[in-house]
């Protein structure tokens, strides 16, 4: 790392109707580091890398670029002065070949391109720093670490002295995420920048030379990662220290009465392929019951059909004594089963449509919210309001689009319609995930609290620490079965790790 | 190249986007109309003042368009219910011609009963006749989702055969024995003549009022129903109207079968209020159903809208009829109609984006 700054941004202002996101941002990165931007949803790091990117331009302040201040109004121009964006959502076209991609939209490129040619640059650039991938497969024969790959080698090859990754762990595994973080350091020792944008505190105490805090659309303080702390990063963003320990129960599980039970379960994926095979499981009353495992062994597709969204091809699911119809969403709300999907925005809640139509969702073929099918507003109004105060949620009124909250507010929409139905069990889905640290604990309380009511949680996540301080009992699933089924209490870290990663599997099947 | 304009997504949609949008997209085709009359050496001004004279001014042209606007009103209503949903209707011409179909068998069958009859039983069987036809694309959609674009367009062609065959090739029920070298439709006027009130002196046909009627009850029906709330999320997104427990595939089939008994409806107005005949002819020329999708998308799928928007559609097209000429182009209403459409999609486009401008700015970069 030098002292010599690339980007320096002063001053930034970015209003949006309704909101400032961006409030007086001040960042300077240096040329030869890795600079995570750290900050809660809705902090303003997003609005600052379109910014930088030249997708938004800045309402107030400036921006420059190795000591010269430019002006970008399209991430065309961005990159020519070398600044380029790897996005969280993949910009790729699944047939072409990484090379086709990598070219796509290159200006000044001629009509025809010389397939060898981008071929041998690509492989010099990815052998260069790590980023193992074939130039002549297409996108769609590449697992998501792959593809990301070539989102860096898109940025790479048109020249970028300054990367911006936008929260790239999220969708990498841990082993897939380590390899990026060398990559990263790689690019860095060359002197490029890397502005590393994230909410994972242990990711960038690992990972980067300096961070950037943000809070509330303002820059909070820049810190060398050397002399702070997780713990000093964690106060610094959420202006306040927060703890992460096992959770205690005021009122513990009572495994006695089994409230949800799955028997031998058999689901098929979007594909028509079979995604689980026989599942069976039980989760007591008040029971918080964990499913670790790594993204895609199955974990979604026990939700949806736990949920009813999702028929089953064999084996019953049933609440208590009552059996849920196989693929029927609404018998599976009848039988008091809440859901809260991996896919908030989209599956939980219909975008569009306003946080009070929302909180009606499920409820609105109720007598409170509808009367002879016709709907009573006055009635989804009030509930609104009631529910927008009692689970807190930050909106400028119940009228406003879900879509235009931020993560944690919209988290909590949907939590408050669930949680208020008064449901038997609770099927909850990655609920924390790209949520931050004030809104975790927010969500963490609220499933402790329906345990503690007499729900019936079932956990599901991949986020290990989650599961080990809120669960009563961890399943572990790989490639859609359970392999392993233990208290959470003194549960065996390593066991379990391993176990996700199917190692230990045909142990801990016999 | 760096285009000098760029779209940027509009965080919220201001309300009067709503209107000023189609009002402004209106303006820009009139005015691209204008070019086109002004390059073909008419003087523009001077035919839009005739087309507003014949189409609108006066009790007489007023009435006209009402008359006019009457199918269109129907069919604008049938693609604007299910454009609500997302879907494409496009079958409302076949849906149309069915209806009228239907409506013509029990108009000739019930000769002679009372009006009011007559008329409740044309309705209901030119409804019925239309959504039955219509409700063939949600159940190919629903169960194989296939194209319902495709579906309701080929369907179109199907209905117009139907309608040839029964009036030209073969000696069906509706066809006329009486005027074997002129073949057409039983006549249905004299038996079963529907209403026309004078209302201030302009000629209301009860059909129009029916549309009107229609008109407010998909309003209630989509703003204050909980069908209206199951549509809106299916809308918005399949997977959470899946998630809700909505039932989605029912509820495709139902809001096209909606869709075809309004143009059904439609079909039984054109036999019992205007016509008075099967006319399979001058259904086929009319076109109704597919100008009732120029309506619906000027309208912005508002129920109520489209009732405004057929007025004004109608006496366009009144006027381009009565005006036909020497000095007036018989293709410049259809122009017009085409330029209103275009005007209207791309309208949409600056509802949901806002237009920015790079000039100025790419000054600086360069420098």
């Amino acid at each position: 790392m030098t002292d010599r700054v690339a980007v320096r941004m002063s001053g930034i202002v970015k209003r949006f109707p309704g909101v400032v996101a961006n409030d007086g941002v001040d960042l300077e990165i240096r040329a030869g580091e890795v600079h995570a931007l750290l900050g809660e949803n809705g902090a303003g790091k997003s609005t600052l890398s379109n910014i930088l990117t030249g997708l938004y331009r800045p309402d107030e302040g400036t921006v420059e670029v190795n000591g010269e201040p430019r002006v970008f109004s399209s991430p065309r121009d961005a990159l020519e002065a070398g600044i380029g964006m790897v996005h969280q959502h993949f910009r790729l076209v699944a047939t072409f070949t990484v090379a086709e991609n990598v070219v796509l939209g290159e200006s000044g490129g001629s009509l025809f391109m010389d397939q060898e040619e981008v071929a041998a640059r690509v492989r010099e650039l990815s052998d260069r720093y790590g980023l193992a991938v074939d130039p002549s497969a297409r996108i769609w024969q590449l697992s998501v670490g792959e593809q990301q790959r070539v989102e860096i080698l898109k940025v790479l090859y048109r020249g970028a002295k300054v990367l911006i990754l936008d929260e790239p762990t999220a969708v990498l595994t841990p082993i897939e995420a380590r390899s990026l973080f060398a990559t990263l350091r790689a690019m860095a020792d060359e002197g490029r920048s890397v502005i590393f944008i994230s909410h994972k505190l242990g990711e960038v105490m690992s990972v980067s030379d300096r961070v950037t805090v943000l809070r509330g659309g303002r820059t909070v303080g820049t810190v060398n990662t050397s002399e702070t702390s997780t713990r000093g990063l964690a106060s610094m963003m959420v202006g306040r220290s927060v703890e992460f320990e096992r959770v205690v129960r005021d009122n513990p599980a009572d495994t006695s009465v089994t409230v949800l039970r799955v028997d031998e379960v058999s689901a098929n994926d979007d594909r028509g392929r079979a995604s689980l095979h026989e599942i069976s499981l039980t989760v007591g009353k008040g029971e918080i019951v964990g499913v670790a495992g790594v993204a895609g062994n199955g974990q979604r597709e026990l939700a949806e059909v736990i949920s009813g969204m999702r028929a089953s091809t064999a084996g019953r699911i049933s609440v208590g004594d009552d059996i849920v119809k196989s693929g029927k969403a609404r018998s599976a709300i009848a039988r008091g089963i809440a859901h809260v999907p991996e896919d908030r925005l989209h599956t939980g809640l219909a975008a569009s449509h306003s946080v009070e139509d929302n909180l009606a969702l499920k409820n609105y073929r109720t007598s409170t919210i509808s009367k002879f099918r016709l709907l009573k507003r006055r009635a989804i109004r009030e509930q609104a309001t009631t529910l927008v105060e009692r689970y807190d949620v930050k909106t400028p009124n119940t009228t406003t689009p879900v879509r235009l909250l931020s993560g944690g507010n919209v988290q909590k929409v949907l939590l408050a319609r669930e949680f208020s139905a008064l449901p038997k069990v609770l099927i909850a889905a990655s609920p924390t995930r790209g949520l931050d640290v004030g809104a975790i604990e927010a969500v963490r309380e609220r499933l402790v609290a329906a345990a503690n009511e007499g729900v019936g949680v079932l956990l599901i996540s991949e986020d290990l620490d989650e599961i080990m301080s809120l669960a009563d009992r961890i399943l572990v699933m790989y490639e859609g079965r359970i392999l392993d089924d233990v208290p959470a209490e003194g549960a065996d870290r390593e066991r379990i790790g391993l176990t996700m990663g199917g190692s230990n599997a045909q142990e801990v099947a016999k | 190249m760096r285009s000098p304009i760029r779209l940027e997504r509009r965080l919220e949609q201001p309300k009067w986007l709503n209107w000023a949008v189609p009002l402004i997209s209106l303006v820009v085709a009139l005015v691209l109309g204008a070019i086109v009359l002004w390059l073909t050496g008419k003087n523009p001004i001077d035919v839009y003042q005739r087309i507003f004279e014949r189409g609108f001014a006066g009790k007489k042209a007023f009435s006209g368009a009402l008359e006019m606007a009457t199918p269109l009103a129907f069919t604008g209503l049938c693609a604007a219910v299910a454009f609500r949903m997302g879907l494409i209707n496009i079958g409302g011409e076949g849906q149309f011609y069915v209806g009228a179909i239907g409506a013509a068998w029990v108009g000739i069958a019930i000769g002679g009963a009372p009006t009011g009859v007559t008329i409740a039983l044309m309705c209901l069987a030119g409804m019925l006749f239309g959504s039955i036809y219509a409700a063939i694309v949600g159940i190919l959609r629903a169960k194989f989702n296939t194209n319902e674009i495709i579906t309701s367009l080929m369907m179109n062609y199907l209905a117009g055969i139907l309608l040839n065959y029964l009036i030209f090739n073969s000696t069906s029920y509706w066809r006329n024995p009486d005027s074997p070298q002129f073949p057409k439709s039983k006549d249905i006027g004299a038996r079963a003549d529907w209403n026309t009130y004078k209302i201030f002196g302009i000629e209301m046909p009860i059909a129009f009022l029916i549309a009107m009627l229609a008109g407010v009850a998909l309003w209630f029906l989509y703003k204050r129903t909980r069908f209206g709330f199951e549509v809106s999320v299916i809308a918005d997104s399949p997977k959470a109207a899946r998630y809700a427990g909505i039932r989605t595939s029912s509820t495709i089939v139902i809001v096209l079968a909606l869709s075809g008994a309004l143009a059904g409806l439609g079909g039984a107005a054109d036999v019992g209020n205007f016509r008075g005949l099967l006319d399979a002819k001058g259904l086929q020329m009319a076109g109704y159903g597919y100008t009732g999708i120029v309506v619906a998308a000027l309208a912005r799928r508002n129920p109520i809208t489209t009732i405004f928007v057929a007025i004004f559609i109608g006496g366009l097209t009144k006027a381009g009829y009565s005006l036909q000429g020497p000095d007036f182009p018989s293709g410049l209403v259809g122009t017009l109609q085409g330029l209103i459409l275009f005007t209207a999609v791309a309208g949409e486009i600056l509802i949901k984006y806002r237009l920015r401008t790079n000039l100025g700015r790419a000054t600086a970069v360069a420098a």
